[in-house]
């Protein structure tokens, strides 16, 4: 094929990809947009495939991960979505890092000059990187995402110092490769070595509540990478459909962070209030809290008018989805109007919630987002908060409280509320949460899922 | 006078002008789909299979090409992964859209 035609068919692939991500902006047509993706893919493969020799090998390895690609998507529990899209980040980073080192060790192969120039290099160093450094911070958010790691943030003094000062000899390394006149492997592999190491170090101090955020940063990382491979190899439908990967995890590490009302270099430079601020904010008081079964709750429920339901994490780690969908199912018998009410960081990732109820059945038109049932809050009889703490803790709205400002469901003014919980523990911002000791609030311990059982039964 | 532009500027444009595109059609994005927009983009980002392909096609079969056909399988889990688990995740969102239509 000419390569006219190789990069008009390149050209039709990156159309499909912008095609596909716009079929996302709504259920109805979201389907076909990944269908449009996987014909983009396909365009771009089979494109590839009439210029590259050795294609049994290539169609062997393809099949391999086909296999193994498929496994996994048809085995994969919807509550252990986090930590697989936090892998298959880690995929796209390391075969980023293979494909650079493939590409300085024969850039012929690639198209490029035999001895690299120096605008290749610096893209081949951006690559590399970026790559490096989404392969090993999506491991460690893999790590703690599946429980394999604790979740809780890893910080020892002087880690700001010490990861500037790896960035700089990392920098350092990369002129040194730019300038060799020939390729200088040692300059290229103390670069990468020194990329991996980084990327472990800016994930480590990063908390379980924080991983939206994080994971959504990887996200935009593996499509920068993408695009880094793209600049090197000189493709315009990598650069297109990496830059359109990169800004829709940026998009969504804005939003993420704008749900949280915290800066996103405070997320990204690690540990909540490591600013060394005290955070118990008790003043030795022992404040008292009501506590009730699960059927004195549904008990409540069951005489309300209308109920909402606000899911959170422990909803994820209890799986207690399909338990959930039965109450609903109860309540709305009854003549119940029920409703669910989704804080947009609530579980690990953008969307937890949505998919988790999504695989449950629940209606669509019965889960909100915080912006649409905010203000329905005061005209609720009953609330119930599922595993979520942070998110409906009343002190965002207190000046002076690490958390003031933050965008909160607003479960304090319904006239009932309810919280399932296993225990009086603190919630991820390590402050305690004053909706649980208002008069109106009855805790009930206990596994979500247990707990929710309960309640059908009692209805 | 367009020979005479370094590609790279070239490449430049493409890349400026494909994250105006990318911002502009995710912001559309319903939060209720941002999952499977992570699992989606991420399928996408696994285009750099073809930079793989290039690599493990190379005519030297040194270590390299070795190096190129490891990348073609990391980037295919992916892809097949990720476009999988979306349609799985979007066919979920489908039955709730006919509930709520009934």
């Amino acid at each position: 094929m000419s390569a006219n035609f190789i990069a008009l068919a390149y050209l039709i692939a990156a159309v499909f990809f912008i095609l596909s991500l716009k079929g996302l902006s709504s259920p109805l047509t979201a389907r076909r947009g990944n269908l449009l993706g996987m014909l983009g893919m396909g365009i771009a493969v089979f494109t590839t495939l009439t210029i590259t020799e050795n294609w049994p090998l290539i169609l062997g390895c393809i099949a391999v991960g086909a296999i193994i690609g498929s496994i996994v998507a048809q085995r994969i529990q919807m509550t252990a979505m986090p930590e697989l899209i936090a892998f298959m980040h880690s995929l796209v980073g390391l075969a980023a890092v293979f494909i650079a080192i493939a590409a300085v060790n024969n850039p012929t192969s690639f198209g490029l000059s035999e001895i690299l120039p120096t605008g290749s290099k610096l893209e081949l160093f951006l690559g590399t990187f970026i790559g490096a450094m989404t392969w090993s911070g999506s491991v460690i958010a893999f790590l703690k995402l599946s429980g394999r790691m604790s979740g809780a943030p890893i910080i020892f003094s002087g880690q700001h110092m010490v990861n500037l000062l790896l960035a700089i000899i990392m920098i350092g390394f990369g002129l040194w490769f730019f300038f060799s006149e020939t390729t200088n492997w040692t300059a290229f592999s103390a670069m990468t070595a020194i990329a991996f190491l980084l990327g472990f170090l800016i994930i480590i101090p990063i908390g379980g509540a924080d991983m939206p955020v994080v994971i959504s940063m990887l996200n935009s990382y593996s499509g920068w990478a993408a695009a880094g491979i793209g600049f090197s190899l000189g493709n315009p439908m990598l650069i297109i459909a990496g830059s359109l990967v990169g800004s829709s995890g940026a998009i969504l590490s804005y939003i993420m962070c704008k749900a949280m009302n915290r800066p996103f270099l405070s997320v990204i430079l690690g540990g909540f209030g490591s600013d060394g601020g005290s955070q118990s904010t008790d003043d030795g008081i022992q404040k008292s809290y009501r506590s009730g079964s699960a059927d004195d709750a549904a008990f409540l429920m069951g005489n309300a008018d209308s109920v909402i339901i606000i899911p959170g994490y422990g909803l994820a780690v209890a799986r207690a989805q399909h338990a959930v969908k039965e109450l609903a199912q109860a309540l709305h018998k009854k003549g119940i109007n029920v409703r669910f009410a989704i804080h947009p960081v609530a579980g690990r990732m953008p969307g937890h919630m949505n998919v988790l109820l999504a695989e449950a059945e629940i209606p669509y038109e019965m889960v909100q987002e915080m912006d649409e049932i905010n203000s329905d809050f005061p005209n609720t009889d009953v609330v119930l908060v599922l595993g979520a703490n942070d998110v409906v803790n009343p002190a965002a709205n207190v000046p002076g409280s690490p958390i003031y400002g933050m965008p909160i469901l607003e479960a304090h003014k319904a006239r009932t509320v309810m919280v399932v919980k296993r225990s009086m523990a603190v919630g991820y911002a390590g402050l305690d949460n004053d909706l649980f000791y208002m008069d109106k609030t009855m805790m009930v311990f206990g596994d979500a899922k247990k707990v929710v059982e309960n309640m059908v039964k009692a209805l | 006078m367009i020979g005479e532009i370094d590609p790279t500027i070239i490449n430049l444009t493409v890349f400026v002008l494909a994250v105006f595109v990318g911002y502009h059609v995710v912001w559309n994005v319903t939060p209720a789909l941002h999952t499977p927009l992570m699992s989606v983009t991420n399928a996408i980002s696994s285009i750099i299979l073809v930079g793989a392909m290039l690599a493990a096609g190379s005519t030297e079969a040194d270590w390299g090409a070795w190096l190129g056909a490891a990348a073609v399988i990391l980037a295919s889990i992916n892809v097949f992964g990720g476009f999988l688990v979306t349609q799985r995740m979007l066919e979920m969102f489908k039955k709730k859209d006919k509930k709520g239509q009934a």
